[in-house]
């Protein structure tokens, strides 16, 4: 499609926006809707455009594959590794509210980090964003690099 | 909006919904059929948002439209744009087709109606859930210093990501597995030993 001017025009706009509300969706979840999934689909659907309108090479000198494939299991480990420093902090797998070296749960805010649970659903939802972003965009490669069957 | 308005947007949306499905069983043109199912997708998200809720509707025009019209799109690539001919109306599938819906219809009459405060979901768990998650709700009505718990403004994030945090742990690795699945059987070179005259219509299971 690389010879179609309006679409090329058109995809260049948007895909920058497509993947900054992507981002948005992902780090203001825990505010506004969305959420990790979201973001991750999202992100990826702005990818997979950019290869449709521009090309396989393209997308994977952006995403190269085998970081794509990295990235999965990356994502999977991010959540279930804040679920384990939960528990060298005292709690128990996934208690967020240990992360912030306090114990318990805490409602005040000290300085800009968050803390506590606010930073154990940042840390897993970025885990899950991770992970389904990667996994779109390697299911993608796999299905646009293969060969019609005859 | 009065609610006779979102009334009948409703019911224009959900007679949408059911006329684009009736269009996208009856079509052999397959590659129309996908482009219908990516305007099905949209009008459910646009209905999920109607009822108040914006994360499944962007779940919905994400995978469904997006992703999910792609993968059958670079499907049809691979196989062929017709479907074959199907044989006439089989008596034994319908009967089957149309017990199981009157059943599943039969059991919506005990589930609460839409919205009802009555409803059990809202009984038992919610409430925690919400006395226990927003820090300025808890403040203005219960001022009894109970800790809040979650300190994250949107409510559905702090329950799926908190409360129900092995749940999507083990989402994610679903996720993960059906990925790796998905990556082993398709990924690759084309087999060298690939029979040659493969048959060129192999989109009977095509949707």
């Amino acid at each position: 499609m690389k010879q179609q001017t309006i679409l090329r025009i058109v995809a260049k706009l948007l895909i920058p926006y497509i993947l900054l509300f992507a981002l948005y969706v992902q780090f203001h979840g825990d505010f506004g809707p969305g959420g990790g999934f979201q973001a991750g689909v999202i992100f990826a659907a702005g990818l997979i455009l950019y290869g449709l309108i521009f090309g396989l090479s393209a997308v994977r000198e952006v995403a190269p594959p085998a970081l794509m494939e990295t990235l999965t299991a990356l994502g999977v480990l991010i959540y279930a590794g804040t679920g384990v420093l939960a528990m060298f902090n005292g709690g128990h797998f996934l208690d967020y509210s240990y992360l912030g070296g306090h114990g318990g749960g805490h409602a005040e805010h000290h300085g800009i980090l968050p803390q506590g649970q606010h930073l154990g659903i940042l840390l897993v939802e970025f885990g899950v964003g991770l992970t389904v972003a990667a996994v779109m965009i390697s299911i993608f490669f796999a299905f646009a690099g293969r060969e019609r069957v005859q | 909006m009065h609610d006779a308005a979102i009334h009948a947007i409703v019911i224009l949306l959900l007679g949408l919904l059911l006329g684009t499905a009736i269009v996208i069983v009856r079509m052999r043109e397959l590659w129309a059929a996908v482009m219908l199912t990516g305007i099905y997708s949209f009008l459910g998200a646009s209905w999920m948002l109607l009822l108040d809720a914006p994360d499944v509707a962007f779940t919905e025009a994400a995978v469904g439209a997006g992703i999910s019209t792609f993968l059958m799109l670079s499907t049809l690539a691979l196989t062929s744009r017709r479907a074959k001919p199907q044989p006439g109306l089989s008596p034994v599938p319908l009967v089957v087709v149309i017990l199981t819906g009157a059943t599943l219809i039969y059991g919506t009459f005990d589930m609460p109606h839409y919205g009802d405060p009555d409803a059990p979901a809202h009984q038992h768990m919610a409430p925690e859930f919400l006395d226990d998650t927003v820090p300025h709700i808890k403040d203005a009505e219960h001022p009894d210093g109970k800790a809040v718990q979650v300190d994250v403004g949107n409510i559905i994030t702090s329950v799926l990501a908190s409360y129900r945090g092995y749940d999507t742990l083990g989402e994610t690795v679903v996720i993960f597995t059906a990925g790796i699945g998905v990556l082993l059987l398709l990924r690759g070179e084309p087999r060298e030993d690939a029979p040659e005259d493969a048959p060129e219509d192999v989109s009977e299971d095509a949707p």
